[in-house]
């Protein structure tokens, strides 16, 4: 996993509540047996005006051009404001996958999904929950401000905008140290192997109906 | 002190704690399907790790599988491909047990577990599907992962988690006719709204609940994240020790007797503390229609289509609005005027035995109506489809005009072929109305079995009170 310290990125308003996983990558991608290359086809639905098929070339296709994240403004956004329940739906971590791949390297929203919300530190994108107050006025801010830029400092927890407002933001310690680091979990959690033995051969005895071969 | 449900099952699972409370926490049973899992076993095998505990894992394809013309095979060359690369996966590194395509055991995951007895109360359960929660009925801790997390437990055998807050949910009283799980559960998103469960663990009571099969129960706890919590889970009583025992991983003898005493214990103590309790009377709830993109828009099915002008919050009036034209819809149209042009009785939420029962208590002696063009009938399991036939309900079913499948996610996705044309309604017993989810620009109602067998009959959405 990549590290997440600072980034210094260009900002794209995707302004609705209830962002789903089904929006943000279609079921036909999910066939993919691979984690990368779903970045072309993030929002398909709603960024094309034809149907996408998995393994498709998209450069020709056919773009909506009301769909914001179309517009030639936001072309190499890689932070994304967003409203409310972003991310709810189905677990497919084909979501945060095709995020990171379209350029997203941080999230900002009223709320998030729980399963969403997880998966994205796995896959080193961070989302960050910031009230609705301070949405609404980035949200505004934007809309008058082409090349809006926001300062993400994961280090001191804040977003700091242009004009140097900081609004600081909550982090789970060891998230935010993985973060920091790029650590693999798989590799943290080993270094348990002897507990996890332990505990396990304990519930095996406990509870041996648990175990069945 | 007195301790919650969620209290039980996580003191019992935490292997190791982090500073700031993140737990490892120990995974009992992990399903597996064959659409969130090709990239966990290929990381796996990238980093050189084994599965750490095989027979934890219970694996079946399911969602790419296609319902009909089983001596085809999976014609879709991709899907086909996702298929067999769960088979050679679970062959090169093995499983308590599989199911794969044509089984007459594969069905849809969370089916195919609890009718063979391999979840079981107490259990931490996972899958790489967020639908996991289903298995809360069994007072698991169930919920859904990601594909890294898919391979965290392979590896580890373990999760990292930090606790959830707590809400009970209290339905009690009894539930009208014709009202089931479904209505309950679609009832309770329409009060807590599809956020409202974020960050909890939800568990049912209530004497309405206690009333239900495991069957509802497992309806009401899949759904349980389209109310946005992970997981909802229902305490252990008769029902669920009646419907395990004699399964195929259900412990038997002594071990049994030992196993009923423990399940016991899983219930929340009087006067455990919640961080948040909402009370419905079950008596107060009626059949249930959603009508549009978030399986929060629902109302009753003597309800209209809601007016965007009523509403004051600019965001939220704008999504009611782009609901409305994604779904067609006129503001203040009641729910019965509308008419259908498929319907899909199926799905992780409604495809057992029971849902089938109660459908076809509609359908019997009656056809779906002419401008219905399609109607699916799709058992959850092979299991669930044999007990089906063995108990007439297929003729029943196709005597109506439904087309009788084999056991898949199907229509509830979309992944296979079956799937909604744009601009087509559909009746659906599944869970989600999100945009496209059933086919580009599809146009998804959820409602109970009984319900849907009543619009497929009516052509339109109908009370189901009134023809049962």
């Amino acid at each position: 996993m990549e590290k997440f310290v600072r980034l210094d990125g260009l900002v794209a308003p995707l302004d609705r509540n209830n962002v789903d996983t089904d929006a943000i990558i279609p079921k036909q991608f999910l066939k993919s047996i691979k984690r990368s290359g779903f970045g072309p086809n993030a929002f398909d639905e709603w960024r094309y005006m034809d149907v996408g098929q998995p393994g498709q070339d998209c450069t020709g296709r056919p773009k909506n051009p009301n769909f914001v994240l179309n517009q030639p403004r936001y072309q190499g956004a890689e932070i994304l404001l967003t409203r409310a329940n972003f991310g709810c739906g189905s677990s497919r971590e084909h979501a945060p996958w095709a995020l990171l791949d379209f350029g997203f390297k941080a999230i900002l929203a009223e709320s998030f999904a729980d399963i969403f919300f997880n998966n994205c530190f796995k896959n080193g994108v961070l989302p960050i929950v910031l009230p609705a107050g301070e949405i609404e006025a980035l949200f505004r801010q934007i809309e008058t401000t082409p090349g809006y830029k926001l300062v993400v400092d994961l280090p001191a927890q804040a977003v700091v905008r242009p004009d140097g407002h900081g609004i600081p933001f909550v982090i789970d310690a060891f998230r935010k140290e993985c973060l920091l680091n790029g650590w693999d979990d798989i590799g943290l959690t080993l270094r348990h192997a002897d507990k996890i033995k332990a505990f396990e051969e304990k519930r095996r005895v406990e509870q041996p109906w648990l175990f069945a071969q | 002190m007195a301790q919650t449900l969620y209290d039980k099952l996580w003191e019992n699972h935490v292997v190791h704690q982090e500073p700031d409370g993140t737990a490892l926490l120990y995974i009992d049973r992990h399903l597996v399907h064959e659409v969130t899992s090709p990239q966990a076993f290929e990381g796996l095998k990238m980093a050189g790790r084994k599965p750490w505990r095989i027979s934890s894992i219970v694996a079946t394809a399911d969602h790419n599988t296609p319902t009909d013309h089983w001596d085809e095979g999976i014609k879709d060359p991709v899907s086909r491909q996702q298929v067999e690369t769960l088979d050679a996966n679970i062959k090169s590194v093995g499983a308590l047990a599989y199911f794969p395509f044509r089984d007459p055991r594969q069905g849809i995951v969370h089916v195919v577990g609890p009718e063979n007895g391999a979840t079981l109360p107490g259990m931490t359960v996972v899958c790489g599907d967020s639908h996991t929660s289903t298995h809360g009925a069994f007072a698991c801790l169930a919920h859904g992962i990601g594909t890294s997390e898919v391979e965290h437990v392979l590896a580890t055998q373990c999760l990292l988690q930090k606790k959830s807050k707590t809400m009970l949910i209290a339905v009690d009283g009894k539930l009208g006719k014709g009202v089931t799980a479904k209505d309950v559960a679609l009832a309770i998103i329409g009060v807590i709204g599809t956020a409202g469960g974020t960050g909890y663990a939800i568990e049912f009571a209530g004497s309405a609940i206690r009333g239900l099969s495991m069957e509802g129960r497992m309806t009401l706890c899949n759904m349980a994240i389209e109310g946005g919590a992970r997981m909802g889970f229902v305490a252990v009583d008769d029902t669920t020790i009646n419907y395990l025992k004699g399964r195929p991983f259900s412990p038997t003898g002594e071990i049994w007797d030992k196993a009923v005493a423990y399940w016991r214990t899983l219930h929340s103590d009087a006067g455990a503390h919640f961080d948040r309790t909402i009370t419905l009377r079950a008596e107060d709830i009626r059949p249930q229609v959603t009508w549009g993109t978030s399986p929060e828009m629902v109302v009753a099915i003597d309800g209209l289509v809601p007016d965007p002008a009523k509403e004051s919050d600019p965001v939220r009036r704008e999504g009611i609005e782009r609901a409305l034209q994604y779904m067609g819809l006129s503001p203040n149209t009641p729910m019965q005027k509308i008419a259908i042009d498929k319907v899909f009785i199926g799905s992780c939420t409604n495809s057992r035995i029971e849902d089938l029962r109660q459908a076809a208590v509609v359908l019997k002696g009656r056809h779906i109506a002419a401008n219905v063009k399609l109607a699916l009938a799709v058992p959850g399991s092979g299991l669930v489809k044999r007990q089906a036939e063995a108990e007439g309900l297929d003729k029943i079913f196709i005597a109506a005009g439904f087309e009788w499948r084999e056991p898949g996610c199907s229509m509830c996705l979309a992944m296979n072929a079956d799937r909604l044309e744009p601009g087509e309604r559909c009746a659906s017993t599944s869970n989600r109305n999100f945009e496209g989810r059933q086919g580009s620009g599809g146009r998804t109602h959820l409602l109970s079995p009984a319900m849907a067998a009543a619009a497929a009959v009516a052509g339109r959405f109908a009370d189901v009170r009134e023809v049962l």
